[in-house]
């Protein structure tokens, strides 16, 4: 079968790409678009450091194929700043040093932003359960849930910005 | 590599003849969070994939003289999201709700935990206890299928070639009638079911239990709906002896293996305490009802 033309919008710009079947959008961005802020660490669904949005829901980008984003609308980890403005969830992370390695960084950015636009006052408990999906093996959670409960507060306006 | 097809046909006709017509192995895409893992291990070696999420009615639910009918494909997120049916059917939905991560429920279905066929789904023994029910299309039409019907052991159903579910039916309920689903996992997040319960009841304006299902997950090669343990429960206010009689009746019903996640033993046991505490939630919001 010859490759799929694919037309959709990544982080707010029309795209267009051809891919195998079996690509992953994962392997779409990473390979074929050069946005490699989205990380493959399991390609099974269970670490989360290939997170995006797709029209507004949280998903693996290694659980997609590359073929389905035809039509629709997806945010990765490069789409989430603002021009040369980072995204208050980035600069609590980098406030809170809210990272070691840096590989499972990414997804769990994206995994806050769709927290915060879904629930904007999140208890630590419901950022935990919902942030389950994201794994990191070096840091651990404690700082990863300061920074994303002080973005929470900064987007509420209850708190100064880092 | 063989060349891999996808299709992502907008009818069900066309959808049936891809699925029916093809010469090799033909999977059905839903949410995808079971086949593309399958895909990439090399599990499954399919030519054709066919995306059914083009399909109209497949993602979405709609109420349906009082009952409702979920769209096969319809994401995890959108299930928990749906006040009307949280509220009717908090069983199913909780159930659906314990798959996998926030980015698992962006995508996982209903009929793809049901066809995936693991004993451990978590949605599938609340779906049965629900008494809801499969529309499945397929080269000879349209057949309506009890889920208990479809699992026939791990990673098998009955469904023919060229077959799939398009939606799911749940029925109105009688008055005081209400669902509960309890999965045993040792963390709190993430895992895969050691033992799975889904009860439903319903309840007389005295309380007393007229009708009930018990079915467990993760303790057979397929779901198991126990009548036994439904016969427990009618006819009473889910005193003490009721109770013991659901735990003897949840632990004679198990025929589950030894893993890393339990014993025989352990499992065995687990699923009479399971029973015990999901039966006593579904009673309790079953009585909150008029």
């Amino acid at each position: 079968m010859s490759k799929h033309h694919v037309s959709t919008t990544i982080n707010n710009e029309p795209v267009e790409f051809l891919c195998e079947t079996q690509e992953t959008l994962l392997d779409v961005l990473r390979n074929t678009l050069n946005l490699t802020g989205s990380k493959e660490g399991c390609a099974s669904g269970d670490c989360g450091a290939c997170s995006v949005i797709c029209d507004g829901a949280l998903m693996c980008s290694c659980l997609m194929l590359g073929v389905e984003a035809e039509g629709h609308v997806i945010t990765t980890v490069e789409g989430i700043a603002r021009e040369d403005e980072l995204h208050p969830v980035q600069r609590q992370f980098l406030e809170h040093a809210a990272l070691q390695c840096g590989f499972c960084t990414p997804g769990l950015i994206v995994a806050t932003k769709a927290l915060l636009d879904a629930n904007p006052n999140p208890t630590e408990e419901e950022a935990r359960y919902w942030l389950a999906g994201n794994l990191c093996r070096c840091t651990g959670y404690d700082k990863v849930l300061a920074a994303v409960m002080d973005a929470a507060a900064e987007m509420r306006g209850e708190r100064q910005a880092a | 590599m063989p060349s891999l097809n996808y299709a992502a046909p907008t009818t069900v006709n066309e959808a049936v003849a891809l699925l029916a017509g093809a010469s090799g192995l033909a999977k059905v895409l839903s949410g995808g969070t079971d086949l593309l893992v399958q895909l990439r291990s090399g599990r499954v070696k399919p030519e054709l994939i066919v995306d059914t999420k083009h399909l109209p009615g497949i993602m979405g639910i709609r109420e349906d003289n009082g009952g409702f009918i979920i769209g096969a494909a319809t994401p995890g997120a959108v299930i928990e999201a749906h006040e009307g049916l949280s509220h009717a059917y908090p069983g199913v939905v909780e159930a659906m709700d314990l798959i996998g991560s926030t980015q698992i429920q962006g995508r996982a279905s209903l009929a793809g935990n049901l066809c995936n066929a693991s004993p451990a789904a978590d949605s599938v023994p609340a779906m049965i206890a629900a008494g809801v029910t499969a529309i499945v299309v397929g080269p000879n039409g349209k057949r309506e299928v009890p889920v208990e019907q479809v699992p026939t052991g791990p990673g098998r159903t009955s469904l023919g070639k060229g077959e799939f579910i398009v939606e799911f039916r749940l029925p109105k309920l009688p008055g005081r009638a209400s669902d509960a689903y309890l999965r045993f996992i040792p963390r709190t997040e993430m895992d895969i079911a050691v033992v799975g319960c889904g009860v439903s009841v319903t309840l007389d304006a005295a309380g007393v239990c007229t009708a009930a299902r018990v079915c467990l997950g993760a303790v057979a090669p397929t779901p198991l709906l126990v009548a036994g343990a439904a016969a427990a429960l009618v006819g009473s206010r889910l005193d003490a002896a009721a109770l013991a009689k659901l735990d003897a009746a949840a632990q004679d019903a198990c025929r589950p293996i030894t893993d890393k996640r339990g014993t025989i033993e352990y499992r065995t046991r687990v699923a009479g305490v399971l029973a015990r505490r999901t039966a006593a939630i579904a009673f309790e919001r079953a009585a909150k009802r008029v």
